[in-house]
């Protein structure tokens, strides 16, 4: 039950992209097609779920023992960077089915916020969350970081078909429009 | 190009948050007020200019396969001082601030002028530059905050502007998103208007 909150709680109450402003590039950046942020989702589903696991327990094995939790930032992104760099490499070798549909997008997670700071929210001393729960807690934000893109993006394909007026074509329509599905995510406040 | 250019740039031609939408996450997350937001850039344009330099001076020792982990060991240092020098003296702005602190390092912005402009630029220039992008990201996460904290708040800079309380969903998610929407769309217009005017 409480993984059920956990996951439920990251999905819609506290949405990584629509109301924690995390992974904000990737969101307008690959979300112009379905399929490409398809793509991304599997990616950053994989490599945060991996990066939670490892990155806590450096955390509470290495850091916390040592007394140096201010290298937390230092260390954390050259674990993220590191393990894509690992997983490009071990995905190539072994499933290279996988590799084509994820290869692409695995560079530019390295960069993608929503990765560091699920890894770092993941450790926060009033969540508490043991190993199992901060895993769980890494896959409930990539399940809601796929969910808002695939929507976003579904809604993008159609906005392409629209006379929109001329300063707001590109960028500003997809914020506004980015705002509005943000407007119907705070519907899901309180749920849990 | 002449240094006053290189710095002028940042402003509204190359603004890296309302041209190049980089930077956005900390642009949306931490604006809910003008000073959060000048707050946050400043803190951005010292790590930017810090890693500027620090990268500048060291371009030509680094081999360019490890470049790229390099620069961010450089930018990671810098955003560890500014946490820390934060946490210290300005602890309110720090939790207010919160996750977006670390998440300087996976800023494209820093790491994008580090490839781009001071791994290729001498010292000065890269001062020059890292102080415009900086102050010009500074300006527009302010516009930004300031524009939430009228319409969300009524208030400036914390001081009131009109009794009552405004329309919250300004101050929530969702203004963010539509705030900078329109902004990145005013920017657009103006900066038609300068090339014209050019």
């Amino acid at each position: 039950m409480e993984y059920i909150i956990i996951i439920i709680g990251a999905v819609f109450v506290n949405n990584i992209v629509l109301a924690q402003f995390l992974g904000i590039c990737p969101y307008l950046g690959v979300s112009a097609k379905v399929p490409t942020s398809v793509g991304m989702s599997g990616a950053v589903m994989f490599v945060m779920t991996l990066a939670t696991l490892v990155t806590f327990l450096i955390f509470n094995y290495i850091l916390v023992p040592l007394n140096i939790e201010y290298l937390q930032t230092i260390s954390y992104i050259l674990v993220v960077a590191s393990l894509v760099q690992m997983v490009e490499i071990i995905l190539k070798k072994v499933s290279p089915a996988l590799y084509q549909a994820l290869g692409i997008f695995l560079p530019l997670i390295v960069t993608n916020c929503a990765i560091l700071g699920v890894t770092i929210l993941a450790v926060r001393e009033d969540y508490g969350f043991n190993l199992l729960e901060a895993v769980v807690f890494a896959i409930g934000n990539a399940l809601g970081f796929a969910l808002t893109i695939i929507i976003f993006a579904g809604i993008r394909e159609h906005l392409d078909l629209v006379d929109v007026p001329k300063g707001m074509r590109g960028a500003p329509a997809a914020l506004v429009v980015a705002g509005i599905l943000a407007l119907a995510f705070m519907g899901f406040a309180n749920l849990v | 190009m002449g240094q006053l250019q290189n710095f002028s740039k940042g402003f509204i031609r190359e603004n890296p948050v309302l041209v190049l939408l980089l930077g956005l996450c900390p642009a949306l997350g931490v604006t809910t007020s003008a000073f959060n937001g000048l707050g946050m850039g400043l803190a951005t344009t010292f790590v930017l200019v810090s890693s500027n330099i620090v990268v500048s001076l060291i371009k030509n020792l680094i081999p360019a396969k490890v470049r790229i982990p390099s620069f961010i060991v450089v930018i990671a240092s810098f955003v560890t001082i500014t946490q820390l020098v934060m946490e210290a003296y300005l602890p309110a702005l720090f939790d207010s601030l919160g996750l977006f602190i670390p998440l300087i390092v996976v800023n494209c912005l820093v790491m994008g002028r580090a490839e781009a402009f001071a791994s290729k630029n001498d010292t000065f220039s890269a001062i020059i530059d890292g102080l415009g992008m900086g102050l010009g990201f500074a300006f527009a996460l302010t516009l930004l905050g300031g524009l939430r904290e009228i319409l969300g708040a009524g208030e400036f800079f914390g001081l009131s502007l009109f009794p009552g309380d405004g329309m919250l969903v300004f101050v929530l998610a969702p203004g963010a998103f539509i705030g900078l929407g329109y902004l990145v769309a005013l920017n657009n217009i103006v900066k038609k208007k300068l090339d014209k005017t050019a």
